[in-house]
């Protein structure tokens, strides 16, 4: 197995399915702002998916292009987070998977940054500029939503006790990242959970959200093994590949 | 009586204005028609400019590659900008963008009824980009010089887009046209789909138009429905040409004399069928959009919430 070339399908499918989902709430927002503003982190995401999945096809070396990556792969070859593949629920759902993940993605991009490869480093750089608005975006949602009416508090906690179980999934460290690690192609990961957890302490402190008692992690997307969700997120991004196979676009 | 000799001055004076180019700007006087009209007209822009997010976010998700996907999701998200900004503009009027908003779902406010046909295959995103597109513009470069400076003004931004948004449409069309033969059916069914609701676009004949006159007297308008349309024909069939499309109507035929297409007859019926709800997706569409309005008024109710919070907060730290 190539391990850059894993480690690049994880990243990119991170971004492709949450890019997917975010591009689902088009022209369903609660206010016409944050229909731009989804719109926008989706199509940032789908930007970073586009040069993660050109340089995986590079590194690969079989010929395969970034649309070949993204779009002609099964099911359990898709490395994403199963947190990404959560619908979108309600708004609240929505912002809180989007805050778990942004709070993750920052400190990850700001590592990757040193990568050693300098493809991955330039990838990281672009991507962390967005992240960074990202985070904001989201986090200042939890704030309002956490710290806005009884029922806004409600529901995104509620959201927060839904997805706390797929935050864990982040932070697995197997043998692509150790053999990366080792041939010095990935900078140390070292403090990237304790960053994550305390920007999500700072940020729910302030929505006056509690974290669920609930240790139970729930893996699998990053071995391929996915929830029920995937399949059907696949089978819309895939159809016009799979109706029309080999034709230009 | 002295009011109305009062009115009828500040009408002339208007109307001079109006008539030597000098922009109406939001806190000028103008008479109350003319302001109605105005709100009127900008918030039915508004308003397409938000439905028509819908035909087009139909296929996102199933865009063939990531580039079209991409740029799809840009031209998406333009049409939710231009919304944002044309609500704005009603604003400058009086208008509250939530009143206008209600209009629309209580079916009190109309939009583009090209809106109300579904896009069926990725080829609509093709044809919607180039006639629809290709149509707004054709109906608003004019605007930009309309005597209302907020709306000219947002005009000149939206113009810019739309013009990408057409060249992205007609780019989708020419790929199609230069693939396969199931690319190209797919090409030539879209254009057969759109080619006369396009045309519908500009509205009712001129001898049917109700607005027309006084909008043109008040420079809102510059040109009446009929030339808009033969321009958007004379334009399009050159293009349709290029790329080996064929549009679907017997009668076009070069006319050297008038130096522009004829064409044939527009079915006025369906037009106003559609414009009146029946069309295929009138109800789908404004029950999307009021959806998700009560969807979020839960999100818009706690950020209300929320910022009260704060001021009060902020108030309890300054004193």
């Amino acid at each position: 197995m190539n391990s850059l070339f894993e480690y690049l399908i994880r990243l990119g499918d991170d971004s492709l399915i949450l890019g997917h989902r975010l591009s689902e709430w088009c022209g369903h927002g609660p206010v016409l702002e944050e229909d731009i503003a989804m719109t926008n982190i989706s199509l940032d995401l789908i930007g970073q998916t586009t040069s993660i999945f050109e340089y995986a096809g590079k590194v690969e070396g079989k010929g395969r292009s970034e649309d070949d990556i993204a779009f002609l792969r099964y099911q359990k070859d898709y490395k994403n987070l199963l947190l990404v593949e959560r619908p979108n629920g309600d708004f609240g759902v929505t912002m809180m998977r989007q805050f778990l993940f942004d709070a993750f993605r920052k400190p990850l991009f700001e590592r990757l940054v040193n990568a050693s490869d300098a493809q991955l480093s330039a990838i990281a750089a672009k991507s962390l500029k967005e992240t960074i608005y990202h985070l904001r975006h989201s986090s200042e949602w939890i704030i309002r939503l956490g710290d806005g009416t009884e029922e806004s508090h409600q529901r995104i906690q509620d959201a927060l006790d839904e997805l706390w179980k797929y935050t864990a999934e982040m932070f697995v460290e197997d043998e692509v990242d150790e053999s990366l690690l080792a041939d010095g192609i990935l900078p140390s990961m070292k403090g990237l959970k304790e960053e994550w957890m305390a920007t999500v302490n700072s940020v729910l402190e302030q929505a006056t959200l509690t974290i669920p008692t609930n240790n139970w992690e729930q893996h699998g997307g990053r071995n391929g093994k996915h929830s029920e969700h995937l399949g059907f997120i696949l089978t819309e991004l895939q159809y016009m590949q799979r109706a029309y196979p080999g034709m230009e676009w | 009586m002295k009011k109305e000799q009062d009115i009828s001055e500040l009408e002339r004076k208007f109307q001079e204005k109006i008539d030597q180019d000098i922009k109406i700007e939001p806190k000028d006087w103008m008479p109350d028609n003319y302001r109605k009209t105005l709100i009127r007209q900008i918030s039915q822009h508004a308003h397409s400019e938000v439905v028509g997010m819908l035909p087009e976010g139909n296929w996102i998700t199933r865009a063939p590659n990531l580039r079209r996907k991409a740029v799809l999701l840009a031209k998406v998200q333009d049409e939710a900008g231009h919304g944002l900004y044309l609500y704005s503009a009603t604003e400058t009027l009086g208008a509250d963008r939530e009143d206008c908003i209600d209009d629309l779902h209580s079916g009190k406010a109309k939009y583009s009824s090209i809106f109300n046909y579904p896009t069926l295959t990725w080829a609509d995103m093709g044809a919607v980009g180039w006639l629809v597109d290709g149509a707004a513009i054709m109906n608003q470069v004019p605007l930009c010089r309309c005597s209302y400076g907020p709306y000219a003004r947002a005009m000149v931004k939206v113009c810019k887009e739309e013009s990408f948004h057409q060249r992205q449409g007609y780019e989708i069309m020419m790929a199609l046209a230069a693939g396969s033969v199931e690319q190209k059916e797919m090409a030539q069914d879209a254009l057969n789909r759109f080619w006369w609701p396009s045309l519908m676009m500009f509205g009712p004949p001129d001898e049917d138009s109700k607005h027309t006159k006084q909008s043109m007297d008040w420079r809102i308008k510059r040109h009446s429905n009929d030339e808009l349309r033969q321009m958007m024909v004379d334009i399009t069939v050159p293009q349709a040409e290029a790329i080996g499309l064929t549009i679907p109507d017997a009668d076009l035929k070069w006319n050297e004399e008038k130096g522009g297409y004829d064409y044939g007859e527009i079915d006025w019926d369906e037009f106003w069928n559609v414009v009146k709800g029946n069309g295929p997706c009138n109800k789908d569409r404004i029950d999307t959009r009021r959806k998700a309005k009560e969807n979020g008024a839960w999100v818009r109710e706690a950020a209300n919430a929320h910022a009260e919070k704060r001021k009060a907060r902020k108030l309890r730290r300054a004193s």
